[in-house]
């Protein structure tokens, strides 16, 4: 009990100071994170609204696909990436494997699916409402997946920061694809999976308290944005 | 004289909607320069109607033919309004019907003129009122300069006065040459707006008919028993 304790007030004292290390991996996460959000939501904001809308051959299976993503265990997601990258695999020669840009695509891996669903749910609903509408104004289909993506921006961007706190708090494959190289690769999850292992848990708590604050902020300002669109836009 | 060819002429509009018959071996010509409106019973096909030759339902049997090609467009009982300012919403339409960008803004701000929206042009089109959005619909559609309009019940939803000002809208569009085809189920209205009816039963023209003739004696027995509040409608 004492000893939990005497952590909590090892990892406050990290976190009040902004201890160099931990700041260092609180921004690489947060970097790479951000970037995977971002590379995901490019996937799969158009991804999801072309599958809401559209009427093209192999739909069905990127469906399917799309699916079998969301429900791969992201150590599995992991593993691929690693498969693909690893010297003997078709990227090999680029060589990725244990950088922060491996981290990145295997996030990316997993928020684009995500992403997708969720966008194609949201613009499958507002097609339902808007279709009669603009085929009426002379838009088609095609065009409509720019117009669906803008009108519903307020609930994708909650969409596409569900999918930065994805990023940022997945361990597995990251830990795979990147390798938990101290300066290069640690990022919070697989910082916190390495302490706690080594008994270190003052540095483990401490990236436990960013990684709530994190998640936090972010829930709050995707709630934030929700509220604000509703006043304004109904 | 020699009458012009119809703009529009219907043949046999046969329409399934659901097992159905909306429409049933309906035929209708529509001459340019009038302003027609369109009564019958609730579920009579009157929306199924207008939806069809305005495009947005195939007919199962039956064929529509164009004098010429033309610009249409449609204003439903409920409009539908992207989430952007209601000038955007004008603008959208223009720039989807190809109108180069540098006359859109003026194009817009004109028909906002016409409606007495201009001086909330820059508002979030959804916080417009029933009344309001309804002025934007038929701005919308008359700034795409259609021949033909189509409107569905379009005071159906609003108050009496918002009503008033969306009949001033509509006779000054068909002022302006634009062929109005509408339905309604204010008799009142119908009397305003129109010059002739065209009287639907069970998804057929059962008679067409010079308006101040329809209401003083109408040609058929289903027109008669309508007039006398006899048949359900809307
Ligand atoms: N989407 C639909 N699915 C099934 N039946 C429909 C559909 N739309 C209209 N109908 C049927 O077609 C007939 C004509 O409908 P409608 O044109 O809406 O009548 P109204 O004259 O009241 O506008 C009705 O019997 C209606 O129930
Ligand atoms: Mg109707």
């Amino acid at each position: 009990m004492f000893e939990i304790f005497a952590s909590l007030q090892a990892a406050w004292a990290l976190v009040n100071g902004a201890d160099p290390a931990l700041a260092r991996i609180v921004a690489l996460s947060l970097e790479l994170s951000l970037a995977a959000a971002l590379l995901g939501a490019a996937i799969g904001l158009p991804l999801g609204a072309l599958v809401a809308v559209g009427r093209f051959p192999g739909r069905r299976a990127v469906i399917v696909a799309l699916n079998a993503l969301l429900g791969l265990p992201s150590v599995v997601v992991g593993l691929l990436v690693y498969l693909m990258l690893s010297r003997a695999g078709p990227l090999g020669s680029w060589g990725l494997l244990f950088t922060p840009t491996a981290i990145v695509m295997a996030q990316s891996l997993l928020v684009a699916p995500i992403v997708a669903a969720l966008a194609r749910q949201t613009c499958e609903d507002a097609w339902r409402d808007y279709e009669e509408q603009l085929t009426s104004l002379g838009v088609s289909r095609a065009r409509a997946v720019p117009t669906l993506l803008w009108d519903a921006r307020y609930s994708l961007l909650t969409t596409v920061l569900a999918g930065f706190g994805r990023a940022a708090s997945e361990v597995g494959a990251v830990m795979i694809v990147g390798g938990n190289i101290d300066g290069v690769t640690r990022v919070m999850t697989t910082a916190i999976a390495l302490e706690t292992s080594k008994g270190d848990l003052p540095l483990a708590l401490a990236l436990g308290f960013v990684l709530i604050l994190v998640v936090l902020v972010v829930n709050a300002a995707a709630y934030g944005l929700r509220e604000w669109s509703v006043r304004r836009h109904g | 004289m020699v009458e012009s060819p119809p703009l529009l002429a219907a043949r046999d509009l046969t329409v399934v909607l659901g097992g159905v018959k909306a429409l049933d071996g309906l035929s209708l010509d529509l001459m340019a320069g009038r302003r027609t409106v369109i009564l019958g019973a609730n579920g009579a096909g009157k929306s199924v109607l207008l939806r069809t030759l305005h495009g947005l339902i195939a007919p199962s049997a039956g064929t529509l033919s164009w004098a010429r090609p033309h610009r249409q467009a449609m204003v439903f009982q409920r409009p539908v309004m992207l989430r952007r300012s209601a000038i955007d919403n004008v603008t959208y339409a223009l720039s989807v019907n190809g109108i180069p960008a540098k006359e859109r803004a003026a194009r817009a701000a004109s028909a906002l003129e016409r409606v007495g929206l201009a001086p909330i042009a820059e508002r979030p089109a959804r916080a417009l009122s029933g009344g309001e959005q309804q002025r934007l619909a038929l701005a919308r559609a008359w700034a795409l300069k259609p021949e033909i309009l189509f409107l569905d019940e379009p005071t159906a939803s609003l108050d009496p006065g918002a009503s008033a000002e969306v009949e001033r809208v509509i006779s000054a569009i068909a002022d302006e040459g634009t062929r109005i085809v509408m339905t309604t189920h204010h008799l009142g209205q119908a009397r305003r707006l129109a010059d002739e009816i065209v009287f639907l039963h069970a998804g057929r023209t059962v008679e067409r008919t010079p308006v101040a003739d329809f209401f003083r004696q109408p040609a058929s027995k289903e027109a008669s028993l309508f007039l006398k509040g006899e048949l359900p409608w809307t």
